[in-house]
């Protein structure tokens, strides 16, 4: 009957419905799965296993996501756990975090985590504090989430990557998923912990289809936070990216391997706690680093990669300074040509590794 | 002869063992305490509502002694903090309560233990009526192991069930108040959350957020604005366009409420819940109140006020001195029962100070703890690359 119901509304969202359907029967060896879906499929299993879960933000419900995320889960749920908001960020963060202190499990969304600048003071002040200045007494188990950094012809105000600026704060796990698979375990994973989770997705990688084997597909995948992913081996140098730049570590070390250079790429997975010992482990295997990332150089991502190395047991391996290829220090510009030209390109991979090499 | 002195030195042996006048005072006028008063209340301005909170209200002689004792204990306790700051035994920040005790013991009697109560940082009094013993109260201030959030938290950051603090952004709590709400709607427990700001709050672009939505989803939340008339060192007449703060929720209906008069508060607080409980979404109180102190410890509070008026509203409006001479000219105590009861307050107060400046500072050990909730033990980086300290929920 709800198949019916679904074919009747419009043909896209009825095919959706047929793919989802089948999902949920018997699911076949391994499935192209899109982040987007993955998330979504997450979400609905998470509300479905416990009915303190819920979603707010705005468009959520009756819009099926601005970026539609959350398809279908507002037909499926209805108005208590699906909650369209308005557009009133700090209010609604707000709502959200007092929810989590009297037992709900908010999922909230903000539309970019551009927008989560105007509630800033809640997901730090209220929430990643609070567990600390309560000695214990007040957990705050919620989840913030959204597309993070730079999508496409968007523009300065919203493009920016907070990944540095959440990533700082003690009380805040932070998490960054790269493929379809981190981001069903990942956000599984965000849902579950008693803490405050703040889960950056990308939207330029959100209609990327990955594939997902049986085992990944189970109701009770998890990944755990704070362990980084080895997603290519190599013994010449280190490349630790997180969220979309994986992609263009994994296409640079494609180019590379044809010239002799094996690059093994660590996608970080989590920002904070950081997985410093995976990157240690790594360099002394390679002795060379490179970090990859999208947001601005200054107190970033790398910034901090790079401290750590430093100051930790790998130092003695490396045989050349690590380096950081970074976003231009710029807001980010409109025109095509200059947009391209603010955030890492492959080629821009390639020579800072080549550099590094001294090749 | 002896026998004589005896039969004489036997009767008066019996007579000094009774104590004398005081237990034969007392045991004649327990009996004639007035059990149960009814006193007439001011009548509080409506905003956006037909009907308000009765204009009358009776007061039993337990409830009298009981709010008279939390209020004098609330009183007690904010001076000795006063003390206990000025001997800089207590750091930081410390804002204190004195002079609005109606407020917090009002609304606790219009309620149960079981609703929520979030407010500001102002907030030991609360603490108080939500649970919190002044002992661990005042070992928090002076930020020791035995203090209620463990010496982590300080005056604005402490917590009971059901109480969610102690909040040191202006204004971000009534958000947080407002979904502690949705969250009593969410499970259906008919419970409510009380969301205090103070005046210099109600103008913060968040409360009018939270308005919005609490009224949009009829959250179970009663919004109540404590109007000492001073937000820090600005009145009210110079930060607000409009000072009718019971107003100020638009579309929420609103309570002016005499703030200074318990029986009042908590008749309008009886009033709200009633609202709120009846699924009529949220409402909005106005306590019109006063603070002796200034903003907080650092502000002596007469450079933007003048002493006169301080002293006018401690003679002719105070909470206790009011619910006091209610009581006494209505034969509902003795002033000996008042005194007796100042005297234990006296001695809790002393008991719990005294507790608070010889109870240790927390370990170091408990530096890292704490940061996230059932997690496994990790490691914190220290000041410096080589201290790895100890981390444990």
């Amino acid at each position: 009957m709800a198949s019916l119901r679904c074919f009747l509304r419009s043909g896209k969202n009825a095919v959706t419905a047929v793919l989802r359907r089948e999902f949920h029967g018997t699911p076949p060896a391994a499935v192209q799965v899109t982040v987007r879906d993955a998330l979504n499929q997450a979400m609905d299993e998470e509300l479905e296993r416990d009915e303190r879960v819920f979603l707010l933000g705005e468009e959520v419900a009756q819009y099926d996501g601005a970026y539609k995320v959350s398809r279908g889960l507002w037909k499926k749920y209805g108005d208590k756990r699906i909650i369209d908001t308005p557009i009133t960020e700090m209010g609604f963060a707000g709502i959200a975090v007092g929810a989590a202190m009297a037992g709900l499990r908010p999922i909230c969304e903000f539309m970019t985590f551009n927008f989560s600048m105007q509630a800033i003071d809640q997901v730090i002040n209220s929430a990643a504090k609070t567990y600390y200045m309560s000695a214990g007494l007040q957990s705050v188990p919620i989840v913030f989430r959204g597309p993070n950094g730079a999508s496409a012809g968007v523009a300065a105000q919203h493009s920016q990557c907070f990944a540095a600026w959440y990533g700082h704060c003690p009380g805040l796990k932070v998490v960054s998923p790269w493929s379809a698979e981190d981001a069903r375990g990942l956000l599984k994973s965000a849902i579950r912990d008693d803490n405050p989770v703040v889960f950056l997705e990308n939207e330029l990688m959100y209609g990327v289809p990955f594939e997902m084997s049986e085992e990944v597909q189970s109701k009770d995948f998890l990944i755990p936070i704070g362990k980084a992913k080895i997603e290519r081996q190599g013994n010449h140098i280190t490349l630790v990216s997180h969220s979309r730049m994986v992609s263009l570590c994994l296409d640079a070390a494609a180019v590379l391997a044809k010239e002799g250079i094996e690059c093994e790429v660590i996608n970080m997975r989590t920002i904070r706690p950081l997985d410093a010992e995976a990157i240690e482990t790594s360099i002394m295997k390679t002795n060379h680093l490179v970090t990859v990332e999208g947001g601005w150089p200054q107190f970033g991502i790398g910034a901090e990669i790079l401290a750590w190395i430093m100051e930790g047991p790998a130092f003695n391996y490396l045989d050349a300074p690590a380096v950081r290829v970074t976003g231009v220090d710029i807001p980010m510009p409109y025109a095509k040509i200059l947009e391209d030209n603010s955030i890492p390109q492959i080629k821009d991979i390639i020579f800072s590794v080549k550099k590094t090499l001294n090749v | 002869m002896r026998k004589m002195l005896t039969i004489i030195s036997n009767v008066l042996r019996g007579s000094a063992s009774r104590n004398g006048a005081r237990v034969v005072v007392s045991a004649r006028t327990y009996a004639d305490f007035t059990p149960q008063a009814t006193f007439d209340i001011k009548k509080c301005d409506l905003h956006k509502l037909e009907e308000g909170p009765p204009l009358q209200a009776m007061l039993s002689r337990e409830e009298g002694l009981q709010y008279y004792r939390t209020m004098q204990t609330m009183r007690r306790m904010e001076l000795k903090a006063d003390q206990l700051y000025k001997q800089k035994i207590i750091r930081g920040f410390c804002h204190l309560y004195d002079g609005q005790e109606a407020c917090a013991v009002g609304i606790e009697a219009g309620i149960n233990l079981s609703d929520h109560l979030i407010t500001a940082y102002r907030a030991h009094a609360y603490t108080l009526t939500r649970g919190g013993t002044v002992r661990e109260i005042m070992a928090e201030l002076t930020g020791r192991r035995g203090g209620i959030a463990k010496g982590k938290g300080g005056s604005m950051h402490m917590y009971t069930k059901n109480f969610y603090g102690g909040n040191g952004i202006v204004g971000a709590q009534v958000p947080l108040g407002a979904g502690v709400a949705l969250a009593c709607k969410y499970l259906g427990k008919n419970e409510l959350c009380v969301c205090l700001y103070g005046d210099g709050a109600a103008n913060q672009g968040q409360i009018f957020e939270t308005y919005n939505m609490a009224s949009l989803w009829k959250l179970p939340c009663i919004f109540i604005c404590e109007n000492n008339k001073y937000g820090m060192g600005t009145s009210v007449e110079r930060a607000a366009a409009s000072t009718d703060y019971y107003k100020r929720g638009d579309f929420i209906p609103g309570l002016r409420v005499d703030g200074m008069d318990i029986l009042c508060v908590r008749e309008a607080t009886k009033f709200a819940a009633e609202h709120c409980r009846s699924g009529k979404g949220p409402i909005l109180m106005e306590l019109q109140t006063y603070r002796y102190h200034g903003h907080s410890m650092s502000d002596p509070g007469v450079s933007y006020r003048t002493r006169e008026e301080i002293q006018e509203v401690r003679s002719k409006s105070d909470p206790i001195s009011m619910l006091k001479d209610r009581m006494l000219s209505n034969n509902m105590a003795s002033v000996e029962e008042l005194k007796e009861i100042d005297v234990e307050v006296r001695k809790e107060i002393e008991d719990a100070a005294q507790f608070a400046t010889t109870d240790p500072e927390p370990p170091l050990d408990d530096l890292c703890n704490h940061i996230f909730y059932n997690n496994p033990p990790m490691e914190v980086r220290g000041t410096n690359p080589w201290t790895k300290l100890k981390s444990v929920s």
